[in-house]
């Protein structure tokens, strides 16, 4: 067997303080734990109930622990004041040292912004998306509540070291066309369950060229194939993202996968055959060409979500409307996806923009993405969407009828007011 | 029939019939459970919403068993799917395949996810019954095998889930 490593594995040998390889079960180390107000107050009860005997009911690291609001912001019922009441507490009586309330924006926009996330980490998140960390080189991985209930007490989890399956993705993005389109397209083409038990590994050319931003997007869906991580090796780009956030970082270049590294899979594309992609209801790798569904009438376009809700996301969805209105009877909510990128995005003259073009602009949060919010769609209504789930009942009835692309197709598609190729408008 | 402890890792060796309610591949957790119950955390009231949106008609008696393909639960980290099924006494669940983050929901509160090849032979009503890693399909005559557990999560479901496993780490770890 070979003695070279993918950087998953590298990853796991340090977090279990010995050298593991794909298929071995380890107890590893949790560098941060993130949970949100959704998934947050089940895993409160599960650490009291683990800690039910002790005296001292704390937690393993209070500096450790970051919880935020962002699903259910500002409450919009009852029970989900009641939860944010929980969660509250929770974190003052924990001293959890980064405990962001209604404001702040998405875990999975805020934990990489705020420097809680440096590459080579095994990070923990009850939220499945939580593979997008995989964009700064860190081991992202969703889990359930009792999962995080566990991880409150003890610092770490038990995890089986994943095989990877490699994408190569050489060559040059078309105009209008993102990384949104090729993560989509492996979706499509690997299926939703073809990453199962996986980490999937983004490489090439067109992976380096692109800009955090987008690598977020890309690690963000690697959920939507069944991929436990969605990890890009760190790089200049990186190290520059992380370093205006985390004084003193220092990229270990060692981080990388091995030359002899072992893959479950390797698959290669050429970017620059790539089409804008839309994934059509209700699974996600329901995917075609944007042209096989040009002209589809839509109802709602909503801009935002931890997939594409950030600065370069409305930019380069301003620039497609280009000043243009949101077509008559469709409406368009868009969300920044954290307090930084509203105020850039507020700053650039954004928001004016798209409230001028008869968009609404929310505050950051999910919004529509999860449906349990504002933004639903009624039945029989069909939904344009930068977000990560077209499932049957996602964003409102299960009636409706979701589908997913860029910032620039949803953006075409507002002002045509029915799903339009960006290239066309 | 002998069966050693750690068997019961599974499904307890009770002699009871379920009657199995069938779904497709790719069974999503929104269609489990809906993201605006997601503001509930008790089993029973969640249980009212399962499969709210795809199969209203889904009022299973406790001791019946889901029934699906590939790939069960994909989607959300929501333990509110895995613990909706539980409230509503679903007995295990039964598919070719699970998805990742639903699988340890399920191991960790103690709801038994059985990988089962043949699970595509069970159609929907069928009786059967469930009793350590047998399935006996009584309305077809027919008999399957599920896949065992990796021996590390036996250990955490011989515990009793994974918040006993942790507090058994707890209480050795204060003791030192």
């Amino acid at each position: 067997m070979s003695n070279d490593l993918t950087i998953t594995e590298k990853i796991f040998s340090r977090a279990s303080g010995r050298p593991v390889k794909a298929g071995d079960f380890v107890m590893a180390s949790i560098d941060r734990a993130m949970t949100h107000d959704i998934t947050g107050p089940l895993a409160v009860e599960g650490f009291y109930e683990i800690m039910r005997d002790e005296k001292e009911k704390k937690v393993w690291d209070p500096g450790k622990i970051i919880i935020l609001f962002d699903h259910q912001v500002p409450a919009d019922s009852l029970n989900a004041a009641k939860n944010h009441i929980l969660l509250r507490k929770f974190a003052k009586d924990q001293k959890i040292k980064h405990f962001y309330d209604l404001h702040e924006g998405i875990c999975h926009q805020v934990m990489p912004e705020k420097g809680h996330v440096l590459p080579g980490q095994l990070v923990v998140g009850s939220d499945s998306h939580t593979c997008a960390y995989g964009a700064v080189g860190a081991f992202g991985t969703g889990i359930g509540s009792t999962d995080m209930a566990a991880v409150f007490a003890l610092g770490r989890l038990w995890f089986r070291v994943p095989e990877t399956i490699r994408f190569e993705v050489d060559g040059k993005l078309g105009d209008r066309v993102y990384s949104k389109d090729i993560i989509l397209k492996l979706i499509g083409d690997v299926g939703a369950d073809g990453a199962r038990y996986k980490a999937c590994e983004y490489a090439g050319d067109a992976i380096r060229s692109l800009d955090m931003s987008q690598r977020m997007t890309i690690s963000n869906m690697a959920i939507e194939m069944g991929g436990k991580a969605g990890i890009i090796e760190p790089d200049r780009t990186t190290e520059a993202y992380v370093r205006q956030r985390s004084k003193g970082f220092k990229l270990d270049r060692g981080l990388k996968s091995d030359k002899g590294a072992e893959y479950s899979e390797v698959r290669e594309y050429d970017a620059g055959e790539l089409e804008p992609q839309v994934a059509c209801p209700h699974n996600v790798d329901n995917v075609v060409d944007v042209g096989k569904v040009e002209g589809k009438k839509i109802d709602q376009v909503f801009l935002g979500s931890c997939t594409n809700g950030r600065f370069e996301d409305l930019k380069t969805a301003a620039e497609v409307m280009d000043g243009r209105p949101v077509a008559k009877g469709v409406r368009m909510i868009v969300i920044p996806a954290s307090h930084t990128e509203y105020m850039k995005v507020l700053k650039a003259g954004l928001v004016e923009e798209f409230m001028n073009a008869g968009a609404l602009v929310e505050s950051p949060c999910c919004g529509p993405c999860m449906g349990g919010s504002f933004g639903l769609l009624g039945p029989g209504e069909v939904g344009l969407s930068t977000s990560n789930r077209n499932f049957k009942g996602r964003q409102g009835s299960p009636e409706a009828f979701v589908y997913l692309c860029s910032p620039a197709t949803a953006a075409a598609s507002a002002i045509k007011g029915k799903i339009a190729d960006p290239r066309s408008v | 029939m002998a069966r050693k402890t750690t068997k019961k890792t599974v499904v307890e060796n009770r002699r009871e019939l379920s009657r199995a309610w069938k779904f497709g591949d790719d069974v999503d957790t929104d269609a489990i459970i809906p993201g605006r119950f997601l503001i509930i955390n008790d089993a029973k009231e969640l249980a009212k919403h399962a499969f709210e949106g795809v199969r209203p008609d889904f009022r299973p008696s406790p001791g019946d068993v889901v029934v699906a393909g590939e790939n069960f639960g994909c989607g959300s980290s929501r333990e509110h799917a895995p613990l909706a099924l539980k409230g509503a006494g679903i007995k295990c669940v039964i598919a070719k395949s699970f998805a990742r983050i639903f699988f340890r929901n399920s191991v960790n509160i103690g709801l038994p996810m059985l990988e089962c090849e043949d699970a595509g032979r069970i159609s929907d009503g069928d009786v059967l019954e469930v009793e350590g890693d047998v399935i006996r399909n009584l309305t077809k005559g027919e008999t399957y095998r599920t896949a065992p557990l990796p021996e590390f999560l036996e250990e955490i479901v011989r515990a009793g889930g994974l918040i006993e496993y942790a507090r058994e780490i707890v209480a050795k770890e204060h003791k030192k």
